[in-house]
């Protein structure tokens, strides 16, 4: 028989058991959906990742305290006080291609104004910051670096201090916040920026000069870290490690010492991020890999039953010349025309899942061909392989047993 | 016709059926139970033989060996001269589709399926047949046992005396030189039967296809033109009939 009526003869014996056949192609549908959402979750959540950290600028090097200690005690990062800003002086003195520089120290305080408080991470920063961050002031100006030099107390409040402080979309500037005691005047509110990749609010901060954050809130020398930014076109693996052999010459570390800092492209903090993201879609995509296999065991299990209730059938078709060959097809197409279809519905139904959740929980999904082209490769693998067994179960039965099966 | 049981020894037309020594042994667990003894015998062109006997004597087993539905367990079956006993799968498939009509006392048909689609059957198992030609085929078929009004029909609108005409339709199409039929009246009434015997004795006679035919039925033998009675797995009688029942 040719392959074009072994199809359509296999069509119409689906269509006798219509229901049957809708049941047991849910099960494809659910599990090939099941898959192109994680999937698309999964691609989302990255891709997202990394437009993040593209958007806080691909060409910044970050420069922070190592964790120091004493033999076997290791502190934690930033413990160390080597770090200082006459280090950050010295990068942007010699290191070729830098743009800005910031130096930075951070505390977490309470902030009191007149009409409330909050408590939130007081960062301290160069002048450079808002250049290198690409953060312009909603109101009011940046510090600079002339109170830098001075040690002003004056802040700029990130918009959700200054909505949590002053009331949403207010203009707080010239007002007085206290922090740690001290009197700060606001000299500008930042845009709002959103979520960080990790999570964190970017929005819930305030900026002084790190100089004040030295003298005025902490009494120290050092920073804590160093946020450099590269002209356009500079390669940032030598930058850093150009930043790393500076920094080794000014804290005097012999050879063979570990560094006292760390230095990290935002690249590299990216693909630990996407590394992370990774794995979990593996993980979703495998839960839903199950489903896709539970979904072919259902088929095999209707084709078993199909082959034992079409004994007679089988036996008739072999007594009026049906090859082995005939019969086994017969079945197999079915079985694979019950994926395939199944497979293409669950494919629309898997985009139409994935738009929805990016516009109801707004979270980014994304459905990338591999997946589609993977999970229809894999329920034509599953019709394939799951009809195997009832086809060629059917295709060896003798005439005379099959026709005489009750 | 003639209505003589050649053998082979005996100068004529090559027969259709030739068997020798034809035995079949059936194990149920570990009891072997003989259904055939070494059946020997020669059916040649033309001639409508009816294999009668009691339940259990061989003749459906027999049947089937002559229909390639089955595998003897020794001995020979030619058909149109060829051992059929040598043939693989896939020859025994184009012998069963090509050169014998099997029609079975249950009728066989596929439900839900019209009648044009079933009798079309083993043409999609006969290599390409183009969609028309199986369609003329088929109606032609339907034509000749008088359902040429309803193909379209599907088994269940059908009478009994109907579906069995279908089936025989079905075992024409392919024109086959062997018509075998396993108790075709079996499941119908005495009028019904006659109208059946009438159609395999048209086609006997006008056309000159060879038919063998199993009934228990006296009756229907006699519509025949040879009676073998089976006994035990053996051939207990052979003999030709002398008044031919004319439906």
């Amino acid at each position: 028989m040719s392959i074009w009526m072994t199809f359509i003869v296999a069509l119409k014996a689906l269509r006798r058991n219509a229901m049957r056949t809708a049941l047991t192609a849910l099960g494809m549908i659910i599990g090939v959906a099941a898959v192109i959402v994680m999937v698309a979750i999964g691609t989302g959540a990255s891709s997202s990742i990394q437009a993040q950290i593209r958007s806080a600028g691909s060409n910044i090097v970050m420069v922070t305290a190592g964790s120091g200690g004493f033999g076997p005690v290791r502190q934690g990062q930033g413990a160390v006080t080597t770090l200082t800003a006459d280090d950050a002086e010295a990068i942007r003195r010699e290191i070729p291609g830098v743009r800005y520089v910031s130096p930075g120290l951070n505390t977490r305080t309470q902030i009191v104004a007149a009409t409330g408080n909050w408590n939130t991470q007081v960062q301290g920063a160069g002048p450079d910051l808002a250049a290198i961050r690409s953060w312009p002031t909603q109101f009011g100006s940046f510090f600079t670096e002339d109170d830098v030099t001075a040690a002003r107390k004056v802040a700029v409040l990130g918009s959700v201090v200054r909505d949590q402080l002053f009331g949403v979309g207010s203009d707080p500037t010239g007002e007085i916040v206290r922090i740690k005691n001290q009197p700060f005047q606001v000299i500008g509110v930042l845009t709002s920026k959103g979520q960080a990749a990790m999570g964190q609010d970017q929005d819930d901060t305030v900026l002084v000069p790190f100089t004040t954050v030295q003298k005025r809130l902490m009494g120290v020398q050092h920073v804590t870290n160093i946020t450099v930014s590269a002209e356009n076109g500079v390669p940032l693996d030598t930058m850093t490690d150009q930043i790393a052999e500076l920094l080794r010459l000014r804290h005097k570390l012999q050879p063979g010492t570990d560094d006292d800092f760390l230095v990290r492209t935002l690249e590299e903090m990216a693909s630990v991020l996407t590394s992370t993201t990774n794995t979990m879609t593996y993980l979703l995509a495998g839960i839903a890999a199950v489903s896709l296999i539970v979904g072919g065991i259902g088929i095999m299990n209707i084709m078993l039953v199909s082959v034992t209730e079409r004994t007679r059938e089988i036996g008739l078709r072999l007594a009026v010349g049906a090859r082995d060959l005939d019969v086994l097809l017969q079945f197999l197409v079915e079985s694979i025309v019950l994926s395939l279809v199944g497979g293409a519905i669950g494919i629309a139904l898997g985009f139409g899942i994935s738009f929805a959740v990016q516009r109801v929980m707004q979270w980014s999904a994304v459905v990338t061909p591999t997946a589609v082209a993977m999970s229809f490769g894999v329920a034509a693998a599953v019709g394939v392989f799951f009809g195997f067994y009832p086809a060629r179960k059917a295709a060896r039965l003798n005439p005379i047993d099959a026709l005489r099966y009750e | 016709m003639t209505g003589g049981h050649s053998t082979a020894d005996v100068a004529g037309p090559r027969p259709v059926i030739s068997t020798r020594g034809l035995t079949k042994i059936y194990d149920v667990g570990e009891v072997q139970v003989p259904a055939l003894r070494g059946v020997s015998i020669d059916v040649v062109p033309g001639e409508f033989v009816a294999l009668t006997g009691p339940s259990g004597s061989g003749k459906s087993t027999f049947m089937h060996l002559l229909g390639c539905l089955d595998l003897a367990t020794s001995g020979h079956y030619f058909l149109n001269g060829k051992d059929v006993s040598t043939l693989g799968s896939r020859e025994l498939a184009r012998v069963r589709n090509q050169e014998i009509g099997f029609v079975f006392q249950g009728f066989n048909l596929l439900s839900r399926t019209s009648a044009l689609e079933n009798v079309e059957l083993p043409l999609l198992y006969a290599g390409h047949v183009p969609a028309a030609e199986r369609r003329d085929r088929a109606i032609a078929a339907l034509t000749a046992v008088g359902l040429g009004d309803r193909v379209d029909h599907h088994p269940n609108q059908l009478s009994g005396g109907q579906q069995q005409r279908v089936a025989i339709a079905r075992a024409l199409v392919n024109d086959p030189t062997l018509l075998l039929a396993d108790e075709p009246t079996g499941n119908l009434d005495t009028k019904t039967s006659v109208e059946v015997m009438g159609i395999f004795q048209r086609l006997n006679i006008e056309r000159g296809i060879t038919i063998v035919l199993v009934t228990h039925e006296a009756d229907i033998a006699e519509y025949g033109t040879r009676i073998i009675t089976f006994r035990d797995g053996v051939v207990l009688n052979d003999s030709a009939i002398e008044h031919r029942r004319i439906a």
